[in-house]
């Protein structure tokens, strides 16, 4: 994404280059989730699947809202049946650890199909607390399962016991690492390859116009609910790997608005409508809530300042600012003519327009 | 020449207030119809329920033979009901190529390959050309309403919904909008088209039909329809009695 300012038109960069620079950024980022763990002791490899998750989640927030216009504040619902999901397969049904992370988003992109038949009755605000009520739906209906979901006090994910057993905590906290790196990498080749292809082109209208987008022939039901579906089954795999990294899952922790808060919180900062922006916030909020961690409830109140300060500052985040100034970027989303057509004085086609 | 649209006693309500009233007209292949009527006559909403934007309350809707009063605004879009809106709906964060681009994408189901010519061609046409790369969010109101135009016309349509296109425009902008619009109909584009100006939309139409209150007065060529005593008395709001019949 391009910044919105006044200088205009934007500058033409060459095609082939952009698909370059992708690569190669890719290939660096690669290179650097192989080396991180090497540099530190058993602690971080656990530190950094945070911000893996972080990355994620936000990235499938900013899928939903930056890109597709549908504000969510029930995000939360899918981290919290991904954790169940993941701890019913993996336990219950006997698939293996990791595998049950990947089903358990599975199950959550099923679950938000006729999810999707209710919130897509609201717009707007009201699409948003409608999210958020289904979000405390999903969490009430876990915490009346007292036996077989633990009610309240939630259930632990044993099959990571026996993980460890026939490997070694060493290995495990390597392993989740890894599988956390990976999914925050699938995260961003969903969302990349989705606004590359004319899913992308179309959900930026409806977010920019829905009934413009429409009258165009753009099916806005069936592209929202793509977007929706996506964003559900993804976030449900982040729950997944955070079962995994909890020692126990609770439903007022796996289902707490929290989660979506942060993602707000890091798309914002980072740059809402952007692939490179949650990528950036996540880093941020990883090292300012490190920061913060001594101070309890007050880093909360910190964090918001940063966020409202950043809203009337910068509204398209750091990355927004940066583009401003340097019209760089990651990931090449914006369409752009090819030169030969433009080179051309006349109509190339007979046809009617 | 074939018909390409039937209107059969078109209604809308919207509560209790009726704003299309069993209205009926048809459009054959490569004519241009406008639509006179004061501000409030129905206009905007008898375009609307053509485009699907708005569901009927009663009557049907014919395009090609084939009923779409129950088909949404995208499908129709698909079909070749291509329309303009009064008020322009540009994708703000996009730019003018990549409105476009959609347009085509969507409304002719083509790859992003095979669009590129119409694209550059409707940009060509609507003087576009230059801004093609500029965020559409950027673009002052001329500009803006030649995009919207240009974007119904990467649909490809087959049938042109103008809604106040000229409207708001110096009569400079007008003219040269005009020889667009002469263009697409040398295409053979169907049109109808709702405007104010009306020396804009004499110069371009076969036929004018007049509404007010939701109702058609008067239906026929643009000379028999501007001087008509009945045009004159609601549109111009003018006492027939008084005023010398020119």
């Amino acid at each position: 994404m391009v910044a919105r300012n006044k200088s205009t038109p934007i500058p033409i960069v060459n095609t082939m280059n952009r698909e370059y620079r992708l690569i190669a950024f890719g290939v660096l980022a690669v290179v650097i989730i192989i080396a991180l763990p090497q540099l530190g002791g058993t602690g971080l490899p656990r530190q950094l699947s945070d911000l893996f998750v972080f990355i994620s989640i936000a990235t499938m927030w900013n899928l939903l809202s930056g890109y597709a216009g549908m504000v969510s504040v029930g995000q939360q619902g899918w981290i919290g049946l991904g954790s169940y999901a993941t701890i019913v397969i993996a336990d219950d049904l006997g698939a293996s650890l990791f595998v049950s992370v990947f089903l358990a988003g599975i199950f959550t992109a099923l679950v938000s199909i006729p999810t999707s038949w209710v919130v897509f009755r609201l717009r707007a605000g009201y699409f948003a607390i409608g999210t958020w009520v289904v979000a405390e739906v999903f969490q009430l209906l876990v915490s009346s399962s007292t036996g077989w979901l633990g009610g309240g006090a939630g259930r632990s994910l044993a099959s990571i016991r026996g993980f460890v057993r026939s490997t070694s905590p060493e290995t495990f906290a390597l392993t989740t690492y890894y599988v956390a790196a990976a999914i925050a990498v699938l995260s961003i080749i969903v969302v990349y390859s989705l606004m590359r292809s004319r899913v992308g082109l179309g959900l930026t209208a409806i977010r920019d116009s829905e009934s413009g987008a429409a009258s165009l022939g753009v099916n806005t039901t069936r592209l929202k609910l793509i977007a929706y579906v996506v964003a559900a089954g993804m976030t449900g795999i982040a729950g997944g790997i955070i079962a995994v990294m909890s020692i126990n899952v609770r439903p007022d922790a796996a289902f707490s608005v929290q989660w979506t808060a942060f993602m707000i919180f890091i798309t914002v900062i980072g740059g809402i409508g952007s692939i490179e922006g949650p990528i950036i916030g996540a880093v941020l909020f990883y090292f300012i809530r490190n920061q913060l961690s001594s101070y309890g409830e007050w880093s909360f109140i910190v964090l918001g300042v940063i966020a409202v300060v950043m809203m009337l500052v910068a509204p398209r985040g750091i990355w927004g600012l940066i583009q401003q100034r340097t019209h760089f970027e990651i990931f090449p989303i914006r369409r752009l003519m090819p030169r030969r057509l433009l080179m051309e004085n006349t109509p190339s086609t007979g046809e009617a327009p | 020449m074939t018909m390409l649209l039937k209107v059969d006693k078109a209604v809308k309500e919207f509560g209790a207030l009726r704003v299309c009233n069993e209205i009926s007209f048809e459009i054959q292949a490569g004519e241009a119809l406008g639509i006179l009527g004061p501000n409030g006559a129905g206009k905007t909403t008898l375009l609307n329920l053509i485009a699907g934007d708005l569901p009927l309350t009663s009557g049907r809707i014919l395009f090609n033979d084939q009923d779409v009063s129950g088909q949404p605004a995208n499908k129709r879009c698909t079909m070749g009901i291509g329309r303009t809106s009064q008020i322009p709906r540009p994708f703000t964060g996009m730019t003018v190529y990549e409105n476009v681009l959609l347009a085509a994408q969507y409304g002719r189901r083509k790859s992003e390959a095979d669009s590129y010519h119409v694209c550059r061609d409707v940009l060509a046409l609507t003087g576009l050309l230059p801004l093609w790369n500029t965020v559409a969010g950027n673009l002052r109101l001329l500009d803006r309403k030649r995009l919207e135009l240009a974007r119904a016309l990467a649909t490809q349509p087959s049938l042109l919904l103008l809604d106040e296109i000229a409207g708001g425009l110096t009569d400079h902008e007008v003219h040269d909008l005009l020889a667009i619009l002469r263009q697409i109909r040398a295409q053979g584009v169907t049109i109808i088209w709702i405007e104010h100006i009306v020396h804009a939309l004499v110069s371009v139409v076969d036929r004018i039909i007049a509404i007010d209150f939701g109702t058609l007065l008067i239906e026929g060529t643009p000379d028999e329809v501007i001087h008509s005593e009945t045009f004159r008395q609601v549109y111009f709001g003018i006492d027939t009695d008084l005023e010398p019949v020119t």
